[in-house]
């Protein structure tokens, strides 16, 4: 069943994303930038850790997972250190994948050829 | 030929007469890496006896390294010319764009080359997110301390 609703959660986000680029000039990089902004503002009333309870993976994989991330490891600091938990707690739950990202993409570079 | 007819056609060819088709492998994709992740969330769960939160680390880093590798191999951008939005959307499109961003840029050398342009795609996702949570934190912050 968490299969099921996984891959119809992602679907659908993806589905969305899909229907916006089709329909408008927009890029990829304003569609992820618009959504990581909307999953951030998702976590303000905790709607995003229902939706993660809900649809487990499919509410974790697309990028507005990333920006609830942020907001909810700062949110999580301030408790312990007031505003400037903020800052300090952003990087807390989305550090393994920005370091697999840039760690992993600076090997490929390094060992790959770009195909043109 | 006239004007109209001449719009008619011009709109018939145009790339997005196959918007159907393109929401649908959007949805296909996108919902097919959602259930990998799942599968490899509850591997991780199983594997180190741990609860979810703890095994997303897991699932997010395994992900970016076959994004990355896929990337490599070039059979990202493959997937990605069928997938569109299933691709660029979930986390393995960030991996991606920094993947390629990286590759592209490698004749220009390791540090003006891969160094400064790994983020030159996937930055703004950083940049926006940090941003927007800035944002709605302290509005957030503000709110507990009165609230």
């Amino acid at each position: 069943m968490n299969y099921v609703m996984a891959f119809l959660f992602s679907g659908f986000i993806c589905f969305l994303a899909q229907m916006i680029y089709d329909n408008s000039k927009l890029t990829p990089g304003h569609i992820t930038s618009l959504f990581v902004v909307i999953g951030s503002f998702l976590d303000l009333f905790h709607i995003y850790d229902k939706l993660i309870e809900i649809f487990h993976a499919g509410a974790l994989v697309p990028i507005t997972s990333f920006g609830h991330s942020l907001m909810h490891g700062a949110m999580e600091a301030t408790e312990k250190y007031g505003i400037f938990g903020i800052a300090s707690g952003m990087f807390d739950l989305t550090a393994a994948g920005i370091t697999a990202a840039i760690l992993f993409g600076f090997l490929v570079a390094i060992i790959f050829k770009p195909k043109s | 030929m006239d004007r109209k007819e001449y719009d008619r056609l011009a709109e018939e060819l145009k790339p997005g007469g196959h918007r159907v088709k393109n929401g649908l492998n959007a949805f296909l994709y996108g919902g097919v890496i959602g259930a990998i992740a799942q599968g490899l969330l509850e591997f991780f769960m199983n594997a180190y006896h741990c609860s979810e939160k703890d095994a997303i680390p897991m699932m997010t880093i395994t992900l970016v390294f076959v994004a990355c590798l896929l990337t490599g191999l070039g059979l990202y951008d493959n997937i990605a010319k069928h997938a569109g939005a299933g691709t660029f959307i979930p986390i393995t499109g960030f991996a991606n764009s920094m993947t390629s961003s990286a590759l592209d840029s490698k004749s220009e050398g390791l540090i003006m080359g891969i160094g400064s342009n790994m983020f030159k795609l996937g930055g703004t996702v950083i940049t926006y997110g940090i941003v927007s949570a800035s944002l709605l934190g302290v509005i957030r912050y503000v709110f507990t301390l009165f609230g």
